[in-house]
């Protein structure tokens, strides 16, 4: 092997630092490789060690070899040949279509390989010029044949190499970073490319006296920023949750199973974002000026407030009843805490000096908190839809094709010895199906037996419809009938929980057994299937209590005898996810834990239950829909679905490790991430999003209690206060014409959302929808 | 093997597929020798890296297209032919199908993904045919 590579590649191993640096600037050149000695010790079957000096690093990648062996007519041309590729390789890397003309003539390469084999063995170490010589030979011929990319000296003969460095720096930076990885050299080429496309100021002058003083401090400062970022690095990737139990989740039971993890964490995000909103606008303002009113009798704490959310809890800060509609401010002075009309005037306590702080509008800063928190989360959501998708573009289509299952069905993420076995089963098994279905598949299938499908498809349906609509009823019923009864005892109130949670855990086991007894066509509609079925069920089952709070609670709340609609639907949201959980650790434990020891012992087989992938991501997004209709009844909701995220985290985990298997059919990860993030966008979130404007436009808040007891609507509160502001400043008038055009027309965010994340859009999809148009960019002189 | 006095050494073969993330993968022999420079899969650090780098996450389609197809050809023609898919099938079922089966299989297979007719997949046909498999992207993946 010879020195040039190894030592260029030994360079550029040990000056990383500097490489990051030369990114955006090269000033000062790096500072621990301006001279230094390697030795070098070339191959396994290497005669004598060369001792090699290089000169400043950056060009010591490009001129550091063989020193003393060449003519400097030479050097310049050995300097750029970095690689040097077996015959194999580059027999490959030559005929491929996107580097060649199209017609690969073996002749020409097999000339030019069977020098190079010559020059790979380590014994011509020792008769340094002639290979060189070859070498610039072989440069000659490389260039003048037309396929000019074939060849050793394939992107080393000058103008390919500054062809290439000119495209890359044509582009922005993101752009060109892009392009570059997707280059297939090795990773010593590229870092080379990188230096030479992002250096402008880099080749050969000694930069260092050429910073004008005045630049000197930025660039200073930027590489202080990108050193401390790269050491953050590594602690960052230290905090990525749950890294290693999902690298182990993926080794054991797939790419299918892992995804349910992954949108688990990606949830868990969402939350966190929001409880930091919440907590620092809403809830630690008024946590530190509590209100001054409180009911006495409620104020012994009792467990079962903790799971009905009434009594002590009612009044705590969990609650909508617990924020008032006053301005505070961080002053202590009883006067500035006691204004208790929501009109209050912006300005200062006038008649005290020391408060010089901002006063706070606890009503505004409710609403606006709300809803700047849920416009956030819809652009994440978009966005994050938008990559997926442009992963992975076709998303219902189902895959019958031979060859594509040979080839890309392999999950390489599998290291576990058991699994390994388990999916290449699994694939033979698929193979012989999809086989047999080829050689018969022409034959039609008789008259009666479609028939036959047909009716057993439909009576399938029929009854998972009666089923949900049965659901549906009884939730209804038990709610009117909670509804009549006016007060009730804290145990009651679990009632309409416990029976929501237990349809929503029995009816997909009846989901289940009718997707058993159905046959399909293809094994992925089995999935779909299964999924809309779910589906359907947590609509109605979210629509009906929608239905309950909205249009029977929230009207007529006298009817009920509530003082305080608002805390009384956190309340019950608080309790619905609280079973929700129960119920899930009760299923896990009998459902998969004790089916699988009963079906051990008693009916002795050893097969393990099945994780139902599509139940349990239902299962989140219906907590996360809970979660964000209850952001505005209690705004520190979003704690107890994190709590409850990382509770089931560990619960699956180890349930799936102990009791399961993976699914038996063919999950298709990228399809399903697609699908899940899509359902908790559109269904889930969109369906939360217009309950809560509905709320905050049309319903009239409670008048005995919470941040906008004296308004007519809750969007009042910020209309209010942009007025305040603008008496105030009027100053800030053109503020509150911004806020007229814009939040009150919802049309006008849209658009420019739509308009944003449609650039992101054809950003992150046309690289993958479109590689030959990117070969072109590429490799110009050698297409047509 | 001192990396830090000789950081131009090359780790054979038989290590690197001894990796726990490799071990039990019917191509790791294959994956290593694609990425090695001689063929032979002594890797050195810098092939180590590419190989890891294809592999993971971040590498774009294109990029994971051209190593799978280099995976895949066994006997290293630039195509893959009828020889190379019966030593992937091989390896891919750990030879629970029959050799009827398999044959097969590799003509079913050959006859659907090629496009030019020459009997045996060309990176292009190779190419075309992993745009119609979404899955590509998160089953070519190794996690470290």
């Amino acid at each position: 092997m010879r020195s040039s590579r190894s030592v260029a590649h030994s360079v550029s191993l040990k000056v990383d630092s500097c490489q990051m640096d030369s990114d955006y600037e090269n000033l000062g050149g790096c500072e621990p490789g301006q001279v230094f000695l390697l030795q070098y010790s070339g191959g396994p079957a290497a005669g004598c060690p060369d001792t090699l000096e290089l000169c400043e690093v950056r060009e010591g990648t490009a001129t550091s070899q063989h020193v003393r062996d060449e003519t400097p007519g030479e050097e310049q041309i050995s300097s750029l040949r970095r690689n040097h590729w077996s015959a194999a390789t580059l027999k490959v890397l030559s005929a491929m279509p996107s580097r060649t003309a199209g017609k690969s003539s073996a002749a020409v390469i097999s000339r030019r390989s069977r020098p190079q084999r010559h020059r790979t063995s380590p014994r011509d170490s020792s008769q340094p010029p002639r290979p060189i010589q070859d070498d610039f030979s072989e440069a000659d011929v490389g260039e003048a044949s037309t396929e000019g990319a074939a060849g050793n000296n394939f992107w080393f003969t000058g103008n390919k190499k500054e062809q290439l460095v000119s495209n890359l720096r044509g582009l922005s930076a993101s752009e060109a970073m892009r392009k570059l990885r997707a280059l297939p050299f090795c990773l010593a080429d590229k870092m080379e490319l990188r230096r030479l496309a992002f250096s402008d100021v880099a080749t050969g002058s000694l930069i260092s006296r050429n910073v004008p003083c005045y630049s000197f401090l930025s660039v200073y400062i930027s590489r202080t920023w990108r050193h401390c970022l790269f050491s953050c690095h590594s602690v960052l990737g230290s905090l990525h949750l749950w890294q290693l139990s999902t690298k182990r989740l993926g080794g054991r039971f797939g790419t299918g199973v892992v995804s349910y993890f992954l949108f688990l964490r990606m949830l868990l995000r969402l939350n966190l974002l929001l409880l930091v909103t919440n907590g620092l606008f809403v809830v630690v303002p008024q946590a530190i000026h509590p209100p001054p009113l409180r009911d006495s009798h409620l104020d012994n704490f009792i467990g079962l407030n903790l799971l009905t959310g009434t009594g002590y809890l009612s009044q705590s800060v969990m609650f909508y009843g617990y924020y008032t509609n006053t301005t505070v401010t961080a002053c202590q002075a009883a006067l500035s805490t006691a204004r208790s009309n929501g009109g209050s005037p912006d300005l200062p306590v006038r008649d005290n000096d020391r408060c010089q702080t901002v006063p706070y509008n606890i009503p505004a800063a409710y609403f606006y908190t709300t809803a700047i928190a849920f416009f956030i989360t819809c652009i994440i959501l978009v966005y994050s839809i938008s990559k997926s998708f442009g992963r992975s573009f076709h998303v219902l289509k189902s895959n019958r094709n031979l060859a594509v299952k040979v080839f890309c069905t392999w999950d390489f993420k599998l290291s576990k010895k058991t699994s390994v076995r388990f999916q290449s089963e699994k694939i033979s098994i698929q193979l012989k199906e999809l086989l047999s279905e080829m050689i018969s598949g022409d034959e039609r299938k008789s008259c009666l037996q479609g028939l036959g499908h047909l009716v057993v498809n439909l009576l399938t349906w029929a009854v998972c419809l009666v089923g949900i609509t049965l659901g549906a009823t009884g939730v209804h019923f038990l709610s009117e009938t909670t509804i009549r009864r006016g007060a009730v005892r804290e145990t009651e109130l679990l009632l309409l929980s416990a029976a929501v949670s237990g349809v929503n855990l029995l009816l997909p086991g009846l989901f289940n057994l009718c997707v058993w007894v159905e046959k399909h066509d293809s094994p992925s509609v089995y999935v779909y299937v299964s999924i809309f079925r779910n589906l359907l069920l947590k609509i109605s089952i979210v629509g009906v209590l929608c239905f309950r709070w909205l249009g029977r609670v929230a009207v007529e709340p006298e009817s009920r005898d509530l003082k305080c609609w608002e805390s009384f639907v956190g309340q019950e949201l608080y309790r619905l996810l609280l079973m929700d959980f129960i119920f899930t650790v009760l299923y896990t434990f009998l459902g998969e834990f004790l089916w699988r020891l009963f079906s051990k012992q008693v009916l002795k087989r050893n097969r393990k239950p099945v994780f139902d992938i599509a139940r349990n991501v239902l299962e989140l997004i219906y907590g996360q829909t809970l979660t964000w209709l209850g952001v505005l009844f209690s705004p520190p909701l979003p704690v107890v679905q994190i709590i409850k995220l990382l509770l089931l985290f560990y619960l699956k985990k180890s349930s799936l490790i102990a009791n399961c298997q993976g699914p038996g059919q063919p999950w298709r990860a990228s399809q399903m991430t697609t699908l899940f993030s899509t359902l908790l966008f559109f269904p889930s979130f969109v369906s939360a999003a217009v309950s809560i404007a509905y709320t905050l436009w049309t319903i009239k808040p409670s008048s005995g209690c919470g941040p906008f007891r004296t308004l007519t609507t809750m969007f009042h509160s910020g209309k209010l206060w942009a007025q305040e502001l603008e008496n105030a400043h009027p100053v800030l008038s053109w503020l509150s014409w911004v806020y007229n055009s814009l939040v009150e027309n919802p049309v006008f965010l849209f658009l420019a959302t739509g308009v944003f994340l449609r650039g992101r859009t054809k950003g992150s999809s046309s690289p993958n929808c479109k590689p030959s148009v990117n070969n072109s960019i590429w490799f110009p002189l050698i297409d047509e | 093997m001192d990396y830090t006095n000789e950081p131009d050494c090359k780790l054979p073969l038989a290590l690197i597929v001894n990796m726990p993330e490799l071990k039990e993968n019917p191509f790791r022999s294959r994956i290593v020798e694609s990425f090695s420079e001689d063929g032979m899969g002594n890797l050195s650090f810098n092939e180590f890296v590419d190989m890891f780098s294809v592999l993971s996450e971040m590498a774009p389609r294109e990029l994971k297209a051209i190593y799978a197809f280099k995976i895949y050809d066994f006997n290293v023609d630039n195509y893959l032919c009828k020889e190379d898919l019966e030593k992937t099938l091989n390896r891919l079922t750990k030879e629970e199908l029959t050799p009827e089966e398999v044959e097969l299989v590799c003509e079913k297979a050959i006859e659907e993904a090629d496009l030019d007719g020459d009997n045996k997949l060309s990176y292009a046909d190779f190419e075309n045919m992993i745009t119609r498999a979404p899955d590509f992207l998160s089953t070519f993946h190794i996690r470290i």
